[in-house]
């Protein structure tokens, strides 16, 4: 790795750690900005909650104390502290658990988005200009132009409620599905786009060229030649990818009552469990930033010709 | 030798006479010259999906501006619910085209009563004048937040890439730590609490009309999303300062203020354009978000989102409920885009070859 690389790495790094601290600091005095601050104006806190937020926040020291204990405590033991609304139980602890069933979906959704993106945008490029190449690119606008609630809704429709080829609460068996496949579409669609346009200009390079004229077997071409340095762009979209699979499981998980992460902060929104909503937001944040961080990376230790700002 | 004389012999006197009016005439060009705008508008105008978009584009905001005027229903009037009478029940959940027991009863006395053309919702108000409401609010958003972040990131990019050094550090570190943040995540979390504290801050002020989770999105689009805009803004004024013209001004003695204003924005306005009408669309896709969680515009103000989820109360009974509203705002997002991107190959220098 040369001295370019490194410093960009450093760089990298060290952005990725001033926006974690950013995103801690702007949550913590955002919540504390609500008139009564975020506990005070609470009727329904229970004695012990109240009892536990006083002693992790300090809610009778000045805010920059109770700011530096709160950063210290996520820092040094991951810790934030207990949830309002669910009695004894702390918001590391609920996150968690939802995360079992979101990372889950997450995942798979993921998966399947970048296999059927990378075949599909592949055969549209390989196949350009003709029907299929067609419709792909106009089935993958539409998707990439629906909102994820709204795919969500449709299919709970066609296929819950019409069909009813599918059960309609997500914790019981075979109904995490059709939230996978709703959460895959739109990341499938843009991967199949992004595929299209980088398969189509690396088939246009020389070397390609070159390993025509040598006599190189179709198939090998494509696939050794081919696309394998079209791949690379994807990764830079692994970052975002997360970024909406997240965001996108808060609506998903809603619409078809899938007990996950997204849906508990959304239940927390709405109950103003204002620990939880802390809580969640940092975590789920951390996490976007760290992919960010490594799919950058990754895109520059593979392909050293990009200079990425 | 003999090739000049050949040459010669081939030139007659009469190539050497004046030309006539009519010969001065076929040497003008046909075609007259073409400005920037007009070449783009010409390509705009060969590209049928960019045209279809604009139409629908253009026919949708029509409706949601000119329909609420003239509709017999207010958004917000529970038809069941009269003053001074008991509720009638049955104009809640009307079918499309289904009429209550009262308006049942008027129509058969020979009046005429206006249809319900998508029915009515739970609380018994007409469902279609909800709809366009809602559509007119999400291109209200759409359009004010593209809006705040245009002149936000006009003003922060321009200043940064003319005057460039220190200032430029500084202001694309803050915007690189901006970009950096997960921005759902944040809008959320703003739009939870700005909800809850805008309410008093703005009570008894003008702003009280349109409402707290409208002003907080107004506020969290001009906070986060102006930073691609103004680093957009700043690359293209870092290109143009280095031109010729722009040292011409500065040698006639022109100030920075108007050497931005009048040389370096207007040349990279197609660009500006083209993003704005690009942020549209995505900025109808967050509004339409936020509501569906309950972050939205307040109640009983519908907007497309919140009218979705409001429909998934009701969805086995109540289908197209869910559908209508989601088929607008997928149609909207859709050309949007579309002519966008349209915009973008008819306009963008940088892609003419």
């Amino acid at each position: 790795m040369d001295h370019k690389t490194l410093t960009y790495i450093i760089r990298r790094i060290i952005l990725a750690i001033v926006t974690v601290w950013v995103v801690i600091t702007v949550t913590f005095f955002v919540m504390h900005a609500v008139p009564g601050g975020p506990f005070l104006g609470e009727k329904a806190i229970s004695p012990a909650a109240m009892k536990a937020l006083e002693a992790k926040y300090g809610l009778d020291k000045p805010l920059l104390q109770q700011y530096f204990t709160y950063l210290t405590d996520i820092v040094t033991k991951f810790d934030f502290g207990p949830s309002l609304k669910q009695r004894g139980r702390s918001v590391v602890e609920i996150v968690f658990d939802g995360m079992k069933t979101s990372a889950y979906i997450g995942i798979i959704a993921a998966l399947i988005a970048l296999v059927s993106g990378i075949f599909l945008g592949t055969l549209a490029a390989l196949w350009r200009n003709s029907f299929w190449d067609r419709l792909v690119m106009v089935i993958t606008t539409a998707f990439v132009s629906m909102p994820s609630f709204i795919i969500g809704s449709i299919f709970l429709i066609v296929f819950v409620i019409k069909l009813k080829m599918f059960p309609a609460n997500g914790a019981s068996e075979g109904g995490l599905i059709l939230p996978i496949i709703t959460l895959s579409l739109s990341p499938m669609s843009y991967i199949t786009r992004l595929m299209r346009s980088s398969m189509l200009d690396v088939m246009g390079q020389d070397f390609i060229r070159t390993a025509k004229a040598k006599g190189v077997p179709r198939l090998r071409i494509i696939f050794v030649h081919g696309i394998k340095n079209a791949l690379l762009p994807v990764i830079t979209y692994f970052g975002p990818m997360l970024a909406y699979i997240v965001t996108g499981s808060l609506v998903i998980e809603q619409v078809f009552a899938v007990p996950g992460i997204g849906r508990s902060f959304i239940t927390s929104i709405t109950g103003r469990d204002y620990p939880m909503i802390m809580g969640t937001t940092i975590i789920l944040a951390v996490l976007i930033v760290i992919m960010n961080l490594v799919s950058d990376i990754l895109y520059k230790v593979v392909d050293p010709r990009i200079t990425l700002e | 030798m003999e090739d000049i004389k050949n040459i010669l012999s081939e030139i007659e006197s009469s190539d050497f006479d004046k030309a006539s009016d009519e010969e001065k005439k076929s040497a003008v060009r046909e075609r007259p010259s073409t400005t920037f705008f007009k070449d783009g508008l010409r390509r705009l105008s060969k590209n049928p999906l960019a045209l279809i978009s604009f139409v629908l584009i253009v026919l949708v905001t029509l409706a949601a501006v000119i329909i609420p005027f003239v509709w017999p229903y207010s958004y917000d009037a529970m038809l069941g619910n009269v003053p001074g009478k008991s509720m009638d029940m049955s104009y809640n959940n009307l079918a499309p085209f289904e009429y209550s027991r009262s308006e049942q009863l008027r129509m058969d006395q020979g009046e005429q009563v206006f249809p319900h053309i998508f029915g009515t919702d739970a609380s018994g108000r007409d469902y279609f004048i909800r709809v366009i409401y809602g559509t007119r609010i999400s291109l209200t958003v759409g359009f004010f937040a593209s809006l705040i972040v245009l002149i936000i990131g006009l003003i922060v990019g321009s200043v940064s890439g003319y005057f460039g050094g220190k200032v430029d550090l500084f202001v694309m570190r803050i915007v690189d730590i901006i970009y950096s943040l997960p921005d759902m995540l944040m809008v959320i979390l703003l739009s939870a609490v700005l909800k809850e504290s805008l309410g008093l801050w703005i009570q008894g002020t003008v702003l009280e009309s349109i409402g707290s989770n409208m002003i907080s999105l107004f506020l969290v689009f001009g906070l986060l999303y102006w930073v691609s805009m103004a680093r957009l803004i700043r690359g293209q004024i870092l290109a143009l300062k280095e031109q010729e013209y722009v040292l011409a001004a500065r040698v006639a003695g022109a100030k920075g203020s108007w050497i931005i204003r009048k040389h370096l924005i207007p040349n990279c306005m197609s660009v500006i354009f083209i993003s704005v009408a690009l942020q549209i669309p995505s900025a109808i896709f967050t509004e339409s978000y936020l509501s569906f969680i309950g972050l939205g515009v307040n109640a009983p103000m519908p907007s497309l989102g919140s009218l979705c989820s409001d429909a998934l109360n009701g969805i086995s009974s109540y289908p197209y409920r869910l559908v209508i509203p989601a088929l607008v705002i997928s149609v909207i997002v859709l050309s949007l885009n579309l002519f966008g991107d349209g915009l973008r190959d008819a306009f963008d220098p940088k892609l003419q070859k």
